[in-house]
């Protein structure tokens, strides 16, 4: 293609569209579905107090083990007659604030690795990605666990620690970047116009490196979701009596024979959140960065 | 060849030195510290303690008590289990044959179905097949292991009766293969399904890089048959890339197995690691963590060796 033509092709969907990267967004239909679902998830834990049907915490001995859709029970009750549905909607707070949150922390650890080591370069670039290395050759569910075990678990626990073993790719990614970035003929005439270093990175460099970060960040939400699910299933993350989709699975198997939509119902809403968040991440790529497709 | 093999190695070496460093650091924070077992039995006074702790070395400046900790790793002595006193290099090399067998099965099971949804995909691109191989693969990267490993005991082993619910063979049985094989459909299905989307979705890339390249071209034009267009030209270089992902995904493997042996009560290191847990026995936890390490950096520097013995393109430097 000549580089009219591709001027061409680029100013049509411009001017139809507005921005070529919402257009390539909206076109890819599972994200679209997965910003919907994940729409609806943070709504309903926004408002759980005024969607779920009655008190998660709740105990009541005499209902226990209700089978889904018998009597005022949609989905049935726990071993302590809890109300399940309740629970879930509840425990979607947990666990999407533990995912969102852990994403925080890992895109900013990530990205202040990441930058400095390849600002700075030399020894403090080596020692970072060495660092990173280490991070990386330590496979995370057994740090998790061993982290995990060693403090007294809480939301704020749980989170720090998955966000602390989950920045090494965000560094990569961000020190890669920048690299190619300071490369460029801006940068020098940023430099020759008396910019700061600080000034450099703020306004030149993290701008310049935004589009992979974000993609990461994504992803690294569905992760951290994932990363609480095992945790909490294991018992090492978030303790009952609070719920959270992972630790709701903790007995879960147990009550496989009495019981069977207490191992259901969590695990489909994990599915269900992890999915919708990785098409999105999916669609963010191909709308940011149509090289990198995979 | 021999100047990046020695950076390679060195590289490796400083990366195994941070994770004793990590390892050895988790240890002296864990709340009790080394002690912790002891701290918790009545019969201990603190001055038995303190005497103990002397002894051990405990009370020496931490750079000291790293070094002498370091040289005893090297020289094979990782400490003794809290729990059964046995060396803990004894207690992981029993529960290694285990999770081999589980990941070097799953790894195969991924690997086959991972390429030839790959090729198909690459080679009808764009098709419903593709479609749903695609959205298939993100699904699977979305279900939690163990939940699916729950819904497997569930649905196949309590509801159908078709496959065992755990366990790597049935006790008082004589050793058959069968018996075997049987016992590890659960598992592998499990920690394969964790496995396959990365190949599917990597061979189908590479394939695609591959199939409108000029060589590919002048093999169909000269009239070589289809398939083997596809298979000795396309998907030998294809491949070659994907060898690094195998490195890659060792340690997706071993905490994928962690979970799966967790859920399938399989005999297997991740299993004996949660087990361990339970008990804070830390020179086993220590252990396990630092041996996956260094199967991880074994893995990955062997990797990465082979693909640039493979791949002539690849200079060294």
């Amino acid at each position: 293609m000549s580089a009219r033509a591709a001027v061409r092709v680029l100013g049509t969907a411009r001017g139809r569209k507005g921005s070529p990267a919402v257009a390539r967004f909206t076109r890819h239909r599972l994200a679209i579905l997965g910003s919907v679902a994940v729409a609806a998830l943070l709504l309903t834990a926004i408002f759980a107090p005024d969607i779920a049907p009655r008190n998660p915490l709740y105990i009541d001995l005499v209902v226990r083990f209700t089978p889904p859709l018998h009597g005022p029970f949609a989905l049935g009750t726990d071993p302590l007659g809890r109300d399940l549905l309740s629970r879930l909607i509840y425990a979607g707070r947990i666990s999407l604030t533990v995912g969102f949150s852990a994403m925080l922390v890992s895109a900013v650890v990530g990205t202040a690795v990441g930058t400095l080591a390849a600002f700075r370069g030399g020894a403090v670039d080596s020692v970072f990605m060495r660092v990173t290395d280490v991070g990386f050759s330590l496979p995370s569910i057994f740090l998790l666990l061993l982290l995990a075990a060693f403090i007294s678990p809480s939301v704020l626990s749980i989170t720090l620690i998955i966000g602390l073993t989950s920045w090494m790719a965000t560094a990569r990614l961000v020190r890669g970047q920048i690299l190619t970035v300071l490369k460029l003929d801006f940068i020098e005439a940023a430099r020759a116009g008396g910019a700061s270093d600080l000034r450099l990175i703020l306004r030149h460099l993290l701008p310049n490196s935004a589009a992979p970060v974000v993609v990461a960040a994504t992803l690294n939400v569905a992760d951290a979701i994932l990363a609480e699910s095992y945790v909490s299933f294991l018992g090492y993350g978030i303790q009952p009596p609070l719920a959270s989709w992972g630790n709701m699975l903790n007995n879960a198997q147990s009550y496989f024979v009495s019981a069977p939509w207490l191992a259901v119902f969590p695990g489909l809403m994990i599915t269900l959140a992890v999915t919708s968040i990785n098409f999105i991440g999916d669609g963010l790529r191909d709308a940011l960065d149509p090289r990198l497709k995979i | 060849m021999g100047r990046y093999l020695m950076r390679r190695l060195f590289q490796g070496g400083a990366v195994l030195v941070g994770v004793t460093v990590i390892a050895f650091a988790l240890l002296h924070l864990a709340p009790g510290g080394p002690l912790a077992m002891y701290t918790l039995t009545t019969s201990m006074g603190a001055e038995d303690l303190a005497r103990i702790s002397h002894e051990l070395g405990l009370d020496q400046p931490l750079p000291v008590q790293y070094a002498r900790w370091a040289t005893n790793l090297v020289r094979g002595d990782w400490g003794r289990s809290y729990r059964d006193s046995r060396p803990v290099l004894v207690d992981i090399a029993d529960r290694l044959p285990g999770t081999v067998e589980l990941m070097l099965a799953s790894l195969l099971l991924a690997i086959g179905i991972g390429v030839a949804v790959g090729i198909l995909g690459a080679l009808r691109r764009y098709s419903i097949f593709d479609y749903l191989a695609t959205t298939g693969a993100m699904v699977s990267l979305s279900i939690p292991t163990f939940w699916f490993g729950l819904m497997m005991i569930f649905v196949f082993s309590v509801s159908l009766g078709w496959i065992p619910s755990g366990d790597m063979y049935s006790l008082g049985k004589p050793f058959s293969l069968l018996d075997r094989l049987h016992h590890l459909v659960g598992p592998v299905t499990v920690l394969g399904l964790v496995l396959v989307a990365p190949w599917s979705r990597y061979t189908r890339s590479g394939m695609l890089e591959v199939l409108y390249q000029d060589y590919v071209r002048t093999a169909r034009a000269k009239g070589v048959p289809a398939p083997r267009v596809v298979v000795q030209h396309a998907l030998r270089n294809a491949l070659i890339p994907l060898l690094t992902l195998a490195g890659v995904q060792l340690p997706m493997l071993f905490g994928g197995a962690l979970v799966t042996e967790t859920v399938f009560s399989w005999p297997g290191m991740g299993r004996f690691f949660v087990d361990s847990l339970g008990y804070r026995d830390y020179p086993v936890l220590m252990g396990i963590l630092i041996f996956t390490a260094i199967l991880v950096i074994l893995g990955n520097l062997l990797a990465d060796l082979l693909y640039a013995v493979v791949d002539p393109r690849i200079r060294f430097g």
